[in-house]
């Protein structure tokens, strides 16, 4: 017998189109904005099932907020079920993402969303604790399925 | 009788594991044909194998057996006696203990299992055997796929072959169902589970017996696989696909009603995803269910079904307008496949227990408003798309609602009929006793759009207008339409299009429905109505050409007018002989005065002119007369008005002349161009331009010829500028064989004309030199030029004289008198202006050669050579000049237009010099060109030390790659990259070099993406590498960084060994890309950066 999987039959949903921006627009105000970064982060694969966070609602476009000018960006995502043990890896998924797609001086805060995880505080704590993200990464299991879930071609 | 030495070799050698498999299986199959024959006994065949079967070498012992299983198998129709089949099962069912051996005890009872009565079968006590010791001793999900699969046959084969063996056993009996099939994966093993359950489902009907406490057991772990997803890629791999396995899984639901408490909630939770494909399958299986569960059980789900139901055909229905209908911006809808799953479960629904649900539906506050709110006179095309889609799917809801029974009918009839009647200003009386449902049902399937034609009389919507057409359009041999209704619909339609016209969508419609009836009209002969369409609708809209009414935007005006013309011939001549009158009447007044209407109408006409009669004219094979009517106007009215207003819109005007001359000349024969060319020099001739003509042009000029150019140039009047604009689009546009009069005397003029910058002169001196005769005898008696002679004429005139030591002065007529023009370039701006003008003239003339392949082109290339070249090396500027002020004022420009030249000699051009204007064009002249410049161009640029010269030459190197065909060039790659890696870092130096250098690093990446180039890629892999990490930090231009960092990512793709030692150098780049104000360019860095860090390793950690 395998082990269980934590939520084994997700409720999937489609995928959106992109949004294709106008092109050719040279006084575009460029800025980094929450569908910039929900574009990066929407295909990261969930750890447990072959889809991608976006197809299991786990992020949306309006969980992602970001200011330019202070370099800050914030994401909220919400786990499929309220004990799910995976938020941290999903969360750590998220920042190696982010960490690779923006330059260093933005500052990332990830959480997940208010009651939507029965440990929410301890998930958030250890999700944005600079110590503890770069230990857990040390970590060569879950290093793998970190980067499994980033460059995964099951998609 | 078989020796047993015959049969024991093929036991020895089906059991020794050493043997290839094909070994194996002939074995068998001997041993098979010998059974078969009776030439060797069951009993003796056994009691041989006695020792294999039972020996402690597990690995010998399940060969054995496998191979009384296999033997079995091939033996299925051969007849057994009962007490031979009773021994061989019990052994069997005994082997199943024996995990090593088990394979050949599976095989073996299901051959046995599954044999047929004539030939004798296991009876039921030894199946419940079989049974029994299945679930004592197998552990399936521990075991191989293919052992899993014997298991599931096993099982699936007891369950149907004998029910009453199973049948005592109940709990037991589901509990190693559950055991087994939890957790399967396989799909092949997937679809035989499925099938158990729902063979055990049927048969344990009772609502209380065993099935029933373990259906929720058993529907947990089917459950998880709902909706299948299929990760395999082919499902010919695999032998299973996904609609097979979707099938089993939906039958496994519809076994029992029992599911009824557990599938319902979890189809109606799926449904809540937004996934299409899980909508879809949730709506099957619903449907599919619904009447397996019986009218009871699902009752309690009526409200959660309905609202589901809903959601998708009402509050967001997912319908698509169908191809037809989006021009039309009708109602024709083609429903998503969700929606016609939805549709099915409501019929379904309906027919089960309709009371409930239509109850459900007739009372729906939210439909009941939505139908009242259209009972109201609106317009479709004010209506958003969404509502028309609400619309539709109202309109199908009630349709299947009414269809289920006459009592349902009866009821959507009794709720709606009189309201929509009312509505549409009927009275109900007169339909109150059509309630049979086919008819009821075709009326409320059409409810949706007789409501939304709202009032039809009065507003002339969809309905209206679709109505008239098909009234229109009755064929005369079915439905004859007499010709005064005919005449009617067609008034009524012009009506409609008269005053409708603010309303975009309605005016569309009508107009296309004119059209098709012309179409109509045309196609079938009808000289009647074709007489009555032509009275009614052509004459009416060409009467709007010119007047005020009715009040329409020119463009509808123009385009109503053009798409009725196109419907035939006989109407396109129509509205040509009133545009031309339209012209006749108010070109004079537009060119003349600049009266801004006139002006708007003239340039709309002859736009029409040019983008779409004179096409229409050409596609259908008409006369070129239209287009020689059209030229021949336009020159008359030129020639009877004696001055211009200048205007802004007078340019406008202007343009639009001459692109409708250039289209209508080209579309006339060799004898009409001449009689227009002729026409046309008359007029020039007759003009201001021409005290020229006595003047001694064409010899050597000295000074004075300066004072008389800018004379000159005051003195061109806007009329003259008409004129020769128009002669040169004549020109442009004509056939090489058409003779041009006075040939010498127009090239003077040209000259003239283009040294102040007046570019349609120039290009027609291209036209010229590029379809002159060559050679004298293929000359026309009375042509007085060839091109050899046009060419001297050109090139002796003294404009080019400021480039002095250039190769021009070889030509043979090329007179004395060049030193004085030494000092002449630095004489002031406007000689420096007049020879840009000159530069861009003699390129225009180039690309007239370039293109016939004519050997003057050298000395045309040598001339912008020479300017490029010689105004920084010799030092011999006036001394009066500051040393760098002037320089840079006064020659760089004029270096610029050199090198700007050679993009006018390649690159193509819509308004001359090309397959529509009849130019004639050698084969791959663009490489004969590119392989004769290249050395040149390199040689200079090594010789030269100036860093303005050497960007210059690097520019128009730049110009001559970036317009020759990738193919000409990839053969020399290699030689080609570090010039061009040397160009891009010249080239960067300066600003103005942008465009250019985003075409260069386009030819690079060209050459990156193509097979041949890259060995010479790989070469000069460094190099390249550098060069565009400068560029992915252009500041100028975002499509240069953009282009550069996908150059970079394309890099990536090269062996490893040859880009690794740039990595760490890329990905520094790279981060600071990350940074980059442009979207486009960070998005870019990503995917480079990605792919460069994971040529070594997936961290990113440098």
């Amino acid at each position: 017998m395998t082990l269980g999987l934590i939520n084994a039959n997700p409720v999937v949903h489609a995928k959106k189109e992109r949004v294709a921006r106008p092109l050719d627009d040279p006084h575009a105000d460029d800025a980094v904005d929450p569908l910039e970064i929900y574009d990066i982060v929407r295909d990261i694969r969930d750890p447990e099932h072959p889809y991608s966070l976006e197809q299991l609602s786990v992020l949306s476009e309006e969980s992602i907020t970001v200011d330019e000018k202070l370099g800050r960006i914030l994401i909220t995502f919400t786990p499929t079920i309220q004990h799910c043990s995976m938020a941290t890896v999903i969360g750590l998924c998220l920042r190696e993402k982010l960490k690779d797609c923006f330059p260093a001086h933005f500052k990332v805060d990830i959480k997940v969303a208010p009651g939507s995880h029965a440990d929410e505080e301890a998930v958030n704590k250890q999700l944005n604790d600079k110590e503890r993200v770069a230990a857990a990464l040390e970590n060569p299991n879950l290093r793998q399925l970190v980067t499994e879930c980033l460059y995964s071609s099951e998609l | 009788m078989a020796k047993p030495t015959e049969y024991v070799k093929h036991i020895e050698s089906y059991v020794d594991s050493s043997s290839s498999p094909s070994q194996q299986a002939a074995s068998v199959d001997a041993l098979a044909i010998l059974l078969r024959n009776d030439l060797l006994t069951l009993e003796a065949l056994v009691r041989e194998l006695d020792l294999y079967l039972t020996t402690t070498d597990s690995i010998i012992r399940s060969r054995g057996i496998l191979l009384l299983g296999e033997l079995l198998t091939q033996l299925e129709l051969k007849p057994l006696s009962d007490a031979a089949i009773h021994s061989l099962i019990g052994f069997l069912t005994e082997r199943l203990e024996d995990w090593r051996a088990l394979r050949g005890a599976l095989v073996g009872c299901l051959a046995l299992l599954r044999r047929k009565t004539d030939v004798g079968v296991v009876t039921e006590n030894d199946a419940e055997a079989v049974m029994k010791s299945y679930m004592q001793y197998l552990q399936v999900q521990s075991m191989g796929q293919h052992d899993r699969k014997l298991c599931f046959e096993l099982l699936e084969c007891l369950l149907e072959r004998y029910p009453n063996a199973v049948q005592p056993l109940g709990n037991e009996l589901f509990y190693s169902i559950c055991e087994g099939i939890d957790e399967e994966k396989d799909p092949q093993c997937l679809i035989l589970a499925f099938h158990i359950v729902e063979v055990a489902a049927k048969l344990f009907p009772d609502p209380s017996g065993p099935f029933a406490s373990y259906a929720a057991d058993i529907f947990e772990i089917l459950g998880r696989y709902f909706p299948i997803h299929f990760t395999h890629p082919k499902s010919e791999d695999i032998g299973v696909s996904r609609d097979e396995l979707s099938r089993a899984l939906l039958l496994a639901f519809a076994a029992t009603p029992l599911f009824e408490p557990f599938a319902i909630p979890l189809l109606l939770d799926k449904l809540s995803s937004s996934l299409p494909s899980a909508k879809v399958e949730s709506f099957k299986y619903l449907g599919y269910c619904a009447p397996m569960y019986g009218s009871d059980r699902m009752a309690k789900h009526g409200g959660a079904l309905w609202s589901s139901v809903k959601d998708v055909l009402y509050t967001s229905p997912e319908s698509a307008l169908s191809v037809e209908s989006e021009s039309d911006g009708g109602m024709i809808f083609e429903e998503s496949d969700i929606m016609v799953e939805a549709l099915i479960l409501l019929e379904g629904l309906m027919q089960q227990n309709s009371d409930l649900l239509l109850d459900m539906i007739l009372g729906d506050e939210d439909i009941n408003n939505f139908i009242c709110s259209f009972l109201k006179p609106w317009d479709i095309h004010d209506t958003p798309l969404q509502l028309r889609q609400q619309l539709h799917s109202v309109g199908r809801l009630l349709a299947v609602s009414a269809k289920s029974s006459m009592a349902s009918c009866n009821r959507v009839f009794e709720k709606f009929f009189p309201q929509m009647m009312e509505a549409l200003g009927c009275s109900v009386g007169n339909h109150s006793d059509e309630s049979f449902a086919t008819e009821d049902r075709a009326l409320s399937s059409r409810f949706n759009y007789e409501a939304v034609s709202g009032n039809a009389q009065s507003s002339f919507a969809y309905t209206g207008v679709k109505g008239l057409q098909l009234l229109a359009t009755f064929p005369r041999s079915f439905a004859p339409v007499s010709l005064l209704l005919f005449e009617n619909i067609l008034l009524k339609l012009v009506s409609a299009i008269t005053s409708n016209f603010d309303k975009k969508f309605s005016w569309g419609l009508e107009l296309k429905a004119l059209v098709e009836i012309g179409l109509y009209i045309e196609g079938y002969q009808e000289s009647e109505k074709a007489a009555t369409f032509a009275r009614i609708v052509v004459d009416k809209f060409v009467s709007w050409i010119s007047s005020d009414e009715p009040a329409m935007p020119l463009s509808l005006k123009m385009q109503a007018i053009c798409e009725t013309g196109m419907t035939g011939i006989s109407n396109m001549l129509r509205i040509v002989q009133g545009m031309e009158k339209a012209i006749s009447a108010k070109f004079t007044q537009a060119y003349v005065d600049g009266n801004f209407e006139s002006v708007e109408l003239v340039i709309k006409v002859l736009e029409c002119y040019s983008a779409r009669v004179l096409p229409w004219f050409e596609m259908n094979g008409g006369s070129e007369e239209v287009a020689w009517n059209l030229a021949a106007i336009i020159w008359d009215k030129i020639d009877n008005s004696s001055s211009v207003n200048l205007t802004v819109q007078n340019y406008e005007l202007l343009g639009a002349a001459m692109t409708a001359m250039k289209q209508a000349v080209r579309r006339c024969s060799q004898e009409s161009q001449e009689k227009i060319v002729n026409r046309a020099f008359r007029v020039l001739s007759a003009s201001t331009l021409f005290p020229l003509k006595d003047s001694p042009f064409a010899t050597s000029l000295s000074n004075s010829e300066d004072s008389y150019l800018n004379h000159h140039v005051d003195r061109v009047s806007c009329r003259d500028e008409w004129i020769i604009s128009l002669y040169a689009s004549v020109v442009i546009a004509l056939r090489p064989q058409t003779h041009v009069q006075n040939l010498k005397m127009v090239l003077q003029l040209f000259i003239m004309a283009l040294t102040k910058g007046h570019i349609p002169s120039a290009q027609a001196l291209g036209s010229l030199v590029n379809k002159l005769p060559s050679k004298t005898n293929e000359r026309h008696l009375s042509q007085e030029y060839g091109v050899e002679e046009a060419i001297d004429v050109i090139l002796t005139s003294s404009i080019w004289n400021f480039c002095q030591s250039n190769t021009l002065r070889k030509c043979s007529l090329f007179g004395g008198g060049n030193e004085i023009h030494n000092t002449k370039c630095l004489a002031g701006l406007n000689h420096t202006s007049v020879h840009i003008s000159a530069i861009v003239g003699l390129a225009w003339i180039g690309k007239g050669l370039i293109m016939r392949g004519h050997e003057g082109i050298k000395d045309i290339t040598m001339t912008f050579l020479g300017v490029l070249l010689e105004n920084t090396n010799n030092g011999d500027f006036p001394e009066s000049c500051d040393p760098i002020e002037g320089k840079e004022q006064e020659v760089i420009p004029l270096m610029k237009s050199a090198a700007d030249a050679f993009h006018i000699l390649l690159s193509d051009s819509e308004d001359c010099l090309n397959r529509n204007y009849h130019s004639v064009i050698r084969p791959l002249y663009k490489q004969r060109f590119y392989n004769s410049v290249m050395p040149l161009l390199l040689s200079s640029t090594r010789q030269s030390n100036s860093i303005i010269t050497r960007s210059m030459l690097f520019r128009s190197f730049a110009h001559v790659i970036s317009e020759t065909p990738l193919s000409a060039m990839i053969s020399e790659a290699n030689k080609l990259i570090p010039l061009l890696l040397d160009s891009l870092s010249t080239l960067t130096e300066d600003v103005m070099h942008k465009d250019v250098i985003y075409n260069v690093i386009l030819v690079l990446s060209a050459i990156l993406m193509d097979k041949n180039g890259q060995v010479a890629v790989l070469e000069n892999a460094q190099a390249i590498i550098n060069q565009l990490i400068g560029l992915a930090a252009y500041p100028h231009m975002m499509v240069i960084r953009e282009t550069a960092i996908q150059c970079l990512g394309a890099m990536s793709e090269l062996p490893y060994a040859r880009i690794y030692p740039s990595r760490t150098k890329v990905l520094q780049a790279i981060s600071k890309a990350l940074d980059d104000p442009k979207r486009a360019v960070r998005q870019e860095a990503v995917r480079c950066r990605q792919a460069w860090a994971s040529i070594a390793s997936r961290s990113l950690h440098f």
